[in-house]
């Protein structure tokens, strides 16, 4: 059905500016270069002032950014036709991961190429929304039940996959990216109670499932002060960092369980601790603020999308973006459980920024390709 | 399926995408405000205990070790010091490969199995900042080697600390002991906190008797540091105090020439000063170098000492143990006196033997023909045993005991060395309670002879000849003689003449013994009179001689075809000069046949040492 008004290349009768040329939204860019230069700043004091540190970053978020760019020019239809055999692909490299992950040792995530190292499970955060996205928006909203429990099987497939990796950080982001697609395309608020109860209902054979460092790491996050040395070191440092912060923090490069490294994992999962220590909780409001407004921006140029698809896809793209920042900042403030999710845009690391900016990218294309409808 | 499907209802569709869109939104700016709520907890209302335990994160406390007291003999020579040596210390955490790093040292520096067996005991994966000597006494071109290649080898240091050394290794083992690890048992014994920082304790010798004195107080710093516990900067700190410094009675050079003296033989030698008895010689041969403990002694070495026949690590001065043969003949002779058992001109025949009425069991005299008759002073003089087999039954087992027991015989001397042996003074409750036998003559007869169950050290020999020479005065051997504070004001220790009477007799029996003894030394018949030659002062002593195995009945003993183990030990005990007696001199010589022979002249040469500048 989408066919019809998902070509872009129509009579154009506007002047554009450079930014529409480029299909890039100027609010949304500028909230996520703002957080990524909050993030340089930040970094830049969590690795001890490391130049070279610093530098890899900023040329992954120039990859980053320009990935988003190069996502931008590809117009939605053709992430609707494409969908199916994204998805299929995404399938067979998860099992290839599997299968060599039986002749390695531990968590197997990597496909290495020879000259690039991928990670099948990264582009699914994107290819399960998309390809849930695809299925639903094949039939008139709201979906009905037999179309639910297909769609719940295109999610389901990916994230147990992911999970006997293990990884059980990215199954259940993708998880959720499947899962608000579901949420955003009407599926009953009954269905959506009813799930809920089964869900719990579930957790004592989800918990004898788990591996015991997933164990642990509910342990300790249920009781850090258990286990100060070992597994609840990383949270008890953390409060401590964000706590010793207070309300204007120690100043930049002053924070002492971060320049000291006290604070395990600073430039990573734990740099959100970094901010709230040396910028206190003005800081942290300032950066919330930012990931809020990019969330917001993200979520209106969800409800001006023309299609079923693309509405439902930057949707869940946002949301799956928010589901990073409150997971992260939830577990840095001892809300959550630690699990390994990086915050966005801010912590150091490769693969995770790539994939958001390429979200943030087919965010931008839905946006900048929509057909003028009262042209 | 597709085609089964109605046109969707584009408005309708965008009413419920927008209805879920805002439901989301509610749910997350819910949830940024239960974060918010759970920062303004953490960073607000439970700042002030967060920034607490901030800084009791980077604010730790380290000991500062005391430096050890150094011990001095009576001159001021140092027996005992703390010298800065430089140690390999590995920092494991830091250290990417250790296997590769272990090795690579190895080419530059001498690493034996016994470096690596005692690193990797000490190698336990526990977190935090730590660092491991590897090799100890590093020789300077070690250092220098080392240090060109330090670039390579990160995580590990060359550190300079003090490490206690003993100059006079050797000569002074038995006496100083050595400091070596805490182990275990001494950590429940000791103060943690005092010995935090430090990491040897005292383990023999002075070096564990004066512990509490020589280690001094530990100090505190409050330093910045870092997760791994690396120092940043020191906030403040408390300085340490040094250990007192130790001055002994102990004159080094005497040991030296007593070490000498004894030769190859096994045994000790005891000089004691005897106004204030203040030990100035205390040697126990075969001997260790006490510096091969402090860092840990390597295994073969120490099974090779510990195992040796010769046992070098037995302080033989104070665990020592030996029949005092005729070495208490004096004071044997002294009690028949004073008890009025004997005359000293009665005179009483020595056939060579004595038989017990009614027995026919030969007690020999050493000398098989006899020695005729004899009065005390000839007994004395010749060691003739017929004369006290006879006195010493006529006192009978009793009074003997009481009397020896005054000369501090069967009693430890109290010396400031800790774990001496208290000998052995027998009598009938004794042989009542360790053999549950009644007490039978003819051990009467073998203990008034200084052989038998009676065993002397070699320290309680030179104590009761000090009593002796003080003519029944008191003597308490002492070796540490001021203790000296830090802020360098001495205090003396030794005993002040107190003129405790420990043996009662009479000025006349004393004369008489005494003037035996010099005839031991200096008269024409005395069993000493080789040393007694071209004297410069008077010496009252008296030889002995202590069987390592008796003789059969009707066997002669042979020196020649004894082997050396069996042979007889050498005694002498002795003081000078008569007049003013300043030295007691014990000399026990394990094996080395007749006291006149072998322990005599080493007592001579001590004494001459010491008389000639005291």
């Amino acid at each position: 059905m989408g066919m019809s008004f998902s070509t872009a290349d129509g009579p154009q009768t506007h002047e554009r500016g450079l930014l529409e040329g480029l299909h890039l939204d100027l609010p949304l860019l500028l909230g996520l270069l703002f957080v990524c230069g909050m993030g340089i700043i930040v970094l830049y004091s969590a690795s001890g002032g490391d130049n070279a540190l610093l530098l890899k970053q900023c040329i992954r978020i120039g990859i980053a950014f320009s990935v988003m760019v190069v996502v931008a020019q590809i117009p939605p239809h053709a992430l609707l036709r494409w969908a199916p055999w994204f998805f299929l692909c995404g399938i067979v490299l998860l099992l290839t991961v599997l299968w060599l992950g039986h002749t390695g040792k531990g968590a197997q995530r990597w496909l290495d190429l020879g000259f690039v190292r991928f990670q099948p499970s990264e582009m699914m955060k994107i290819v399960v929304p998309m390809m849930t996205a695809w299925y639903l928006s094949r039939a008139p909203l709201p979906p009905r039940f037999a179309q639910l429990l297909i769609a719940s099987l295109i999610i389901l497939v990916p994230v147990l996959l992911i999970a006997r990796q293990p990884d059980l950080g990215t199954s259940l982001l993708v998880a959720c990216a499947g899962g608000f697609v579901l949420f955003l395309s009407g599926m009953s608020w009954r269905l959506i109670l009813a799930l809920g109860a089964v869900l719990s209902a579930l957790a004592p054979v989800i918990w004898y499932r788990m591996l015991d460092y997933q164990k642990q790491r509910v342990l300790t996050f249920l009781n850090p002060e258990s286990d100060p040395l070992g597994s609840g070191y990383h949270i008890i440092q953390s409060k401590i960092a964000l706590g010793s912060g207070g309300l204007y923090g120690k100043g930049w490069m002053n924070g002492t369980q971060a320049q000291l490294e006290f604070l395990p994992e600073r430039s990573t999962d734990f740099i959100f601790a970094v901010l709230g220590e040396e910028f206190g909780l003005n800081g942290i409001l300032i950066l919330l603020a930012a990931y809020l407004f990019i969330v917001m921006r993200g979520m209106y140029l969800a409800t001006r999308a023309q299609t079923t698809f693309s509405r439902l896809l930057a949707g869940s793209l946002t949301l799956t973006f928010f589901v990073y920042v409150f997971v992260n900042t939830g577990m840095v403030s001892g809300l959550l459980p630690v699990v390994g999710v990086p915050l966005p845009l801010v912590s150091y690391g490769g693969t995770s920024i790539v994939t958001l900016m390429a979200g943030f990218g087919i965010l931008m294309s839905i946006h900048t390709h929509r057909k003028l409808l009262h042209a | 399926m597709r085609h089964q499907t109605a046109i969707s209802d584009y408005l309708l569709e965008s009413q419920l995408f927008l209805g879920r869109a805002v439901a989301t939104m509610i749910l997350v700016i819910v949830l940024i405000g239960i974060l918010i709520v759970r920062l303004i907890d953490l960073q607000i209302v439970n700042h002030h205990h967060f920034s607490t335990r901030s800084q009791a994160n980077q604010v730790q406390l380290q000991a500062l070790p005391p430096t050890r007291g150094l011990i001095f003999d009576r001159n001021g020579e140092i027996l005992a010091q703390n010298l800065p040596t430089f140690s390999l210390e590995l920092i494991p955490d830091q250290i990417p490969d250790l296997d590769t790093t272990l090795h690579d040292l190895a080419a530059l520096i001498t690493l034996t199995e016994s470096d690596l067996d005692r690193f990797h005991k000490q190698l336990n994966p526990s977190r935090g900042f730590r660092k491991i000597a590897l090799r100890f006494r590093l020789t300077d071109e070690e250092v220098a080697r080392f240090s060109v290649n330090r670039h390579r080898f990160p995580g590990v240091d060359v550190h300079a600390r003090l490490t206690r050394e003993y100059p006079k290794g050797e000569l002074t083992s038995h006496v100083i002991g050595y400091v070596g690890r805490i182990n275990v048992e001494e950590l429940e014994r000791i103060d943690p906190s005092d010995y935090s920082g430090t990491s040897h304790i005292g383990k023999t010798g002075i070096e564990k008797t004066y512990e509490d004195i020589l280690h001094g107080d530990v100090g505190v710093q409050h330093v910045e540091t870092n997760a791994l516990g690396r120092t940043l900067q020191v906030l403040k700190q408390t300085a340490p105090t040094r250990g007192n410094h130790l001055h002994l009675t102990l004159d080094i050079h005497l040991q030296e020439d007593a070490t000498t003296a004894l030769g190859d033989f096994n045994g000790s030698v005891i000089a004691l000063h005897i106004p204030s008895g203040g030990i100035l010689a205390m040697v126990s041969k075969p001997t260790f170098d006490t510096n091969l403990f402090v860092n840990g002694i390597d295994h073969a070495t120490y099974q090779a000492l510990n195992t040796s026949a010769d046992k070098p690590l037995f302080n033989r001065s104070l665990f020592g143990q030996y029949p005092p043969g005729s070495t208490i003949k004096p004071m044997v002779g002294l009690a028949g006196l004073q008890l009025g058992i004997i005359d000293s001109a009665q005179r009483h025949f020595c056939p060579g033997f004595f038989m017990l009425p009614g027995k026919d069991h030969k007690y020999r005299d050493w000398k098989k023909q006899g020695h005729a008759a004899v009065n005390l002073d000839a007994a004395i003089t010749q060691s003739c045993d017929v004369y006290f087999y006879k006195l010493g039954l006529a006192l009978g087992i009793d009074k003997m005991q009481d009397f020896l027991s005054g000369f501090g015989l069967g009693e430890p001397t109290g010396l400031d060395i800790v774990g001496e042996q208290s000998g052995l003074l027998p009598s009938r409750d004794w042989k009542r309670r360790v053999h549950n036998q009644p007490w039978f003559p003819g051990e009467t007869l073998i203990t008034a002879i200084g052989q038998g169950f009676m065993l002397t050290t070699p320290l309680q020999l030179a104590r009761a000849t000090a009593i002796l020479a003080k003519r029944g005065e008191d003597v308490q051997p002492k070796i540490v003689r001021a203790i000296e504070t830090p802020d360098h004001s001495r205090q003396e220790t030794l005993m002040q003449p107190h003129h405790d009477q420990r043996v009662s007799a009479t000025d006349k029996h004393w004369d008489e013994v005494i003037a035996s003894m010099i005839h031991v030394v200096h008269g024409a018949r005395g069993t000493a009179r080789a040393i007694g030659v071209d004297a410069e002062y008077t010496i009252a002593g008296k030889t002995g001689t202590a069987q390592v195995f008796s003789i059969k009945q009707d066997e002669v003993y042979q020196p020649g075809e004894i082997v050396e183990k069996l042979r007889d030990h050498s005694l002498f005990i002795g003081f000078a000069p008569v007049d003013d007696p300043q030295i007691a001199v014990a000399v026990v010589v394990e094996n080395g046949g007749s006291g006149s022979k072998v322990a005599a002249p080493i007592a001579r040469r001590i004494m001459d040492r010491y008389l000639r500048n005291p």
